[in-house]
């Protein structure tokens, strides 16, 4: 473990781990925002366009790169910090710790192992596709993949849906904490903002997840 | 008060240690957990077993020096108090109390409950003062200091070392110890010449010292005996940029 | 055995210092590399000391027992710092803190060292604000000061309640700087067992490592002891558990002279012993009594029935409230000085008055000054003391009055040493609390910290270096030398014997035995009787501490069983001694109170016609001490009758 990479500080990692984690939550919302078109009644058309745009417009694509980049970062951070975390007690305690801190606050390296199982789910299901990497026989007239109807057809099996909506409550408990802590660890703390950070964060922690959680409550309650 | 004690015991810092299980029988409520200890030490001599051996010294909350991890706390079941302020009167009769050394990395053991600290030492001495030569210094009050930032650094600079904060860690960060001593001078004119390198020489020697990062869980603020801020912690990461960016 | 020479320097007293330091003889730069100085003790004066040396270019090797130089127990000093700074502008000057500290001192301290005291205190203030010591600040920016006892002025300096340990830190951090840079060598959890003199001059010690229990050697061209006062010889007070005697009193035994060991400070306001496993007491601040009133009930069946727990403190009223310093002392009321607020207290208990479980307590009431100042106001001033008193007792302090008793705190005595801080042994210098020089037989609130700094940062550099430019010539010794082997050969021998005991009962039974006698005999007011009692009572304890101390583990291993052993044996031997000069002292004075010399008021009565002079011991076997006397001549001040009435 002697290349630079390794040799950052660890606050420098922090600081790169905080950074790439707002960024991605921006991602996030954009990701519902096209997301809930499915929520139309007007057979894909709204979805499909904005899929469409999102595969082939030239300025998508680089920040697809860097959103790619930075969610293999910030997931590479997160194990190496982890890595080193442990490695900082060899010796555990007998009694786990019972000392009083934010809600799964601890647990982030879970939560994270979670929603990134999740996603590689998600890449076959979606994603691969597009490059090509996964063969799906539902082709749109322009010959894309149509994933329109993939989804629909995913979202009513229950099991799929389940699962989907349980590990939005997993990333919701991520996002809770993850917010204010990237704030915290960009120095920004100040007793006139923190809460309101904080708040905003869990606003977002639940809305943006929830957001999600709806599509899969729609196609399968509803439609 | 009756009491089960499960205390660690480790010959050396080479040796395998284990719990060993003490009864201890009518221990008055106002005793402190310490003199607790004293009592069931003063027994073991009389069975000519060696006493457990624990950090302490001044008894009073401000040294620093006692260090027990008491039923998965640090310092035990109060708030803002140190092992050795912490009294009797916090547990009920029929309790069984864990007594564990701090678990770091950078924290061996020494022997029983004991561990060796010095690596806070090291870190302060990377940059934890101003640089500044007996004899030298100008006039006290050419210095003015704001009052709030006065008060801010004093309750950073309350911090007595003690490791609860790395004790109470789920990664055994020393954050809050470095932060509090970085924020003390970066929120004071004098700490302004060397801020920069003050910042980045702690925190490097803090990393190669084998502390874990911080996951921002706050534990290390929880368990305070003197109730640093985590906003010490922000005010270091603002630090650390600043210094390695600008 | 060297001569009881002060070596105060010649001329008006307010020169004396500018003088000595224009005059001294200095080492030059490449000499200083040459010479090692050891420092044992790292509280305020030996970390100061020690990197001040180091920056000066020395080598310096610096000791402590503890883990870590920052928990030397200067740490726990709570009120402040004087100085003679002015900043209140209320008529505060150098010679102001001057008088009030050998006033204070009642008139036993040497003039020419407290003078030289109170003109470096203001070099400490911007010493210690340069190091960036957090110290209260008005909302101007500029720095705050309040009252404390003994003085009409406000000029003290504080950093909350914990002034001592900003303080300690700051000048942690400057000896941290030098560790760094290679000038300063650490040597924590040692411990000094023995000072080495070669022809006759301090050349070294001897170090137990405390985790491996290794002896080890250690060479100096000069040695200087900063480790404190020797309270715990008491065995309750408010020092730290590892404060103890025994550089101080080994060195004794090496020829250093003890200074006036029975000039002990006992604080009026401290929290009541509770029950036998106590181990030690917890300080309230001084401050407190600048809003607090002290009072014991009129009547004895109302502190007797406050004794049973069938009364409240509250419950009494306002007519069968005794506030006996205010009863007794109108101009100063609560804020006597410690020594006079203590024996009052002390007096009333006697009497019969006293509350609490065990009868040893009197109230610190808040009632009034929260009802005239508010809640907020006195948790602003008072509320970590307040918390601390409450996680203690388990009482609201808002609410009950606290109780308080008094209780060993201080120690003005310590190592003879002359003007430049060097004590009988030629080479061997002592600093801080461990030496005798600026208290007189009282100290006053905010002085120790101040006296602890001045001896650290700003006179034992400068007389050190008057010694060692000497001492240039000297090449480092070969710690293989005969004076070495035989002093690490004593030491073995000791801690052997002390081993071999093997009796029956813990080194803390001898420990508390001691104190009780300590504390009922050579406490706060002593008769001729009593102490002859004592020396009688130690004496057979000493013996039978080594026939009957049990000590488990072996001496190759951490064992503090063994260093507590060690540190009581001292005490023991200190114990008597601190008798006898007590003993000696026929007078009253500061600390020393003997009920045969008070006025018809109960107050102290001095006799300067036979004792205004340092008593020097000098130690010829055990238990056999000779005394050499300093006289004490003021030059600038006129001998007073301390009145605070």
């Amino acid at each position: 473990m002697n290349s630079t990479f390794f040799r950052f500080s660890s606050i420098t990692k922090k600081i790169w781990m905080a950074f790439l984690g707002l960024f991605l939550m921006i991602f996030l919302v954009v990701h519902l925002g096209i997301n809930l078109c499915l929520l139309r009644n007007d057979g894909g058309a709204w979805f499909s366009a904005a899929a469409h745009f999102m595969g082939t417009n030239y300025i998508v694509k680089v920040f697809e790169i860097g959103l790619f980049a930075g969610f293999i970062f910030h997931v590479f951070l997160g194990i190496i910090l982890q890595v080193q975390n442990w490695m900082a007690r060899p010796v555990r305690y007998m009694v786990s710790n019972k000392t009083d801190t934010p809600f799964l606050s601890k647990y982030m390296i879970y939560t994270g192992g979670i929603v990134l199982i999740f996603l590689i789910l998600h890449f076959i299901n979606f994603y691969f596709i597009k490059l090509g990497w996964v063969f799906n026989p539902n082709m749109t007239p322009d010959g894309e993949p149509d994933f329109y109807h993939i989804a629909k057809q995913l979202f009513v099996i229950p099991a799929y849906s389940i699962i989907y909506i349980l590990l939005f409550i997993v990333l919701g408990f991520h996002l809770n904490q993850a917010f204010q802590a990237a704030w915290q660890t960009l120095g920004i703390n100040h007793p006139q903002y923190t809460t309101c950070i904080r708040r905003f964060g869990t606003f977002y922690a639940i809305v943006v997840p929830l957001g999600f959680i709806i599509i899969p409550f729609y196609f399968l309650l509803i439609r | 008060m009756d009491l089960t004690l499960k205390i660690w015991r480790q010959k050396d810092a080479k040796s395998a240690g284990k719990f060993v299980t003490y009864p201890l029988k009518n221990i008055s409520p106002n005793c402190s957990f310490l003199e607790m200890l004293d009592i069931l030490n003063e027994q073991l001599i009389q069975k000519t077993e060696e006493p457990v051996v624990f950090d302490h010294d001044c008894r009073e909350g401000i040294c620093g020096m006692c260090s027990l991890y008491i039923n998965g706390r640090p310092h035990g079941p109060d708030d803002a108090v140190t092992a050795c302020q912490l009294h009797m009167r916090k547990f009920s009769n029929g309790d069984t109390i864990v007594i564990e050394p701090w678990r770091a990395r950078p924290f061996p053991v020494i022997k029983d409950l004991m561990v060796d600290r010095s690596a806070f030492d090291k870190i302060i001495q990377e940059g934890g003062y101003i640089s500044v030569n007996t004899g030298g210094a100008a006039e006290a009050n050419n210095i003015l200091v704001g009052r709030e930032n006065s008060e801010l650094a004093m309750d950073a600079a309350a911090c007595i070392g003690c490791g609860a904060c790395v004790a109470a860690c789920k990664n055994a960060s020393a954050m809050l110890f470095v932060s509090a001593k970085v924020s003390q001078f970066a929120l004071l004119p004098q700490g302004q010449v060397e801020a920069k390198q003050r910042v980045k020489k702690m925190v490097r020697m803090m990393d190669e010292l084998g502390f874990g990062n911080c996951t921002n869980t706050y534990a290390c603020e929880a368990e305070c005996p003197k109730l640093i801020s985590r906003s010490n912690i922000a005010r270091m990461n603002r630090e650390f940029m600043c210094a390695k960016v600008i | 055995m060297a001569e009881l020479n002060s070596k105060v320097p010649k001329g008006p007293l307010t020169s004396k210092w500018s003088h000595y330091k224009d005059h001294q003889n200095l080492v030059n730069p490449s000499n200083k590399r040459k010479l090692d100085i050891i420092i044992v003790g790292t509280g305020l004066a030996g970390s100061a000391a020690a990197a001040s040396l180091g920056e000066m270019g020395f080598n310096v090797k610096i000791f402590c027992y503890q883990d870590s130089p920052r928990r030397a127990h200067s740490i726990a000093a709570q009120g402040g710092i004087n100085a003679a700074k002015n900043y209140p502008n209320d008529g505060d000057s150098i010679y102001r803190l001057f008088y009030d500290t050998i006033k204070g001192g009642d008139y036993r301290a040497r003039e020419s060292n407290v003078y030289r005291l109170a003109e470096v205190s203001n070099n400490i203030i911007d010493q210690c604000v340069a190091q960036g010591v957090p110290f209260a600040r008005e909302y101007g920016g500029s720095l705050e000061n309040r009252s404390f006892g003994g003085a009409q002025v406000s000029r003290t300096f504080f950093a909350r309640g914990q002034t001592g340990q900003q303080l300690l830190l700051g000048s942690y951090g400057a000896l941290s700087r030098q560790i760094k840079l290679g000038t300063v060598k650490l040597y924590d959890r040692h411990e000094m067992m023995d000072v080495v003199l070669v022809d006759g001059k301090a050349r070294g010690i001897i170090a137990r490592d405390l985790v491996t229990g290794k002896l080890e050697r250690h060479f100096g061209h000069a040695v200087v002891i900063a480790t404190g006062g020797y309270g715990n010889v008491f065995y309750l007070s408010t020092n730290a558990m590892g404060s103890n005697t025994s550089a101080i009193w080994q060195i004794f035994k090496k020829g250093a002279w003890f200074a006036n060991p029975c000039f002990t400070q006992i604080h009026p306001t401290c929290i009541p012993v509770h029950g036998d496993y106590q181990s030690k007491l917890t300080l309230m601040s001084e401050s407190l009594r600048n809003d607090g009133r002290i009072w014991v009930p009129k009547r004895k069946e109302d502190a007797e029935a406050h004794r049973q727990g069938k009364l409240k403190a509250n419950d009494i009223t306002e007519e069968n409230r005794d506030y006996f310093l205010e009863r007794r002392y109108p101009a100063f009321g609560n804020l006597v000085p410690r020594d006079v607020a203590s024996r009052a207290a002390k007096e009333r208990c006697d009497a019969g008055f006293g509350a609490g479980s065990t009868g040893l307590a009197v109230f610190l009431d808040f009632r009034e000054s929260i009802g005239r100042l508010g809640k907020h106001v006195i948790e602003e001033r008072y509320g970590n003391l307040f918390q601390m008193y409450e996680k203690i007792v388990d009482e609201n302090p808002y609410e009950n009055p606290m109780m308080i008793y008094p209780a060993v705190h201080y120690t003005m005595g310590g190592t003879w040493v002359d003007y430049e801080l060097q004590t009988s042994v030629t080479g061997l210098f002592a600093a801080g609390e461990a030496n005798f020089s600026d208290h007189g037989a009282n100290r006053l609130g905010a002085s120790a910290l101040m006296q602890g700094l001045a001896d650290g940062y700003f006179v034992l550099p400068y007389t050190i270096q008057n010694y060692l430019a000497g001492e240039i010539r000297v090449a480092r010794m070969s710690t293989d030398k005969a004076e070495f082997a035989e002093a690490e050969r004593g030491v073995q021998t000791r801690l052997e014997k002390l081993m071999a005991v093997k009796g029956t009962r813990s080194v803390d039974h001898f420990h508390k035995e001691l104190g009780k006698i300590m504390w009922e005999y050579v406490g706060m007011a002593r008769n001729e009787a009593g102490l002859k009692k004592a020396i009688e009572l130690i004496r057979k304890l000493r013996a039978e501490f080594w026939k009957d101390v049990k000590i488990p583990g072996t001496m190759q291993e951490l064992n503090t069983e063994l260093e507590k052993a060690n540190r009581v044996a001292d005490f023991l031997e200190l114990g008597e001694l601190l008798a006898y000069d007590a003993l000696n002292r026929n007078e009253s004075c500061g600390g020393h109170f003997r009920e045969e010399y008070q006025t018809d008021e109960g107050e102290c009565k001095r006799n300067d016609e036979d004792y205004k002079y340092v008593a020097a011991w000098e130690y010829k076997a055990e238990g056999e001490f000779i005394l050499h006397k300093e006289p004490l001549d003021y030059e600038e001040i006129e001998v007073k009758q301390r009145v605070y009435k």
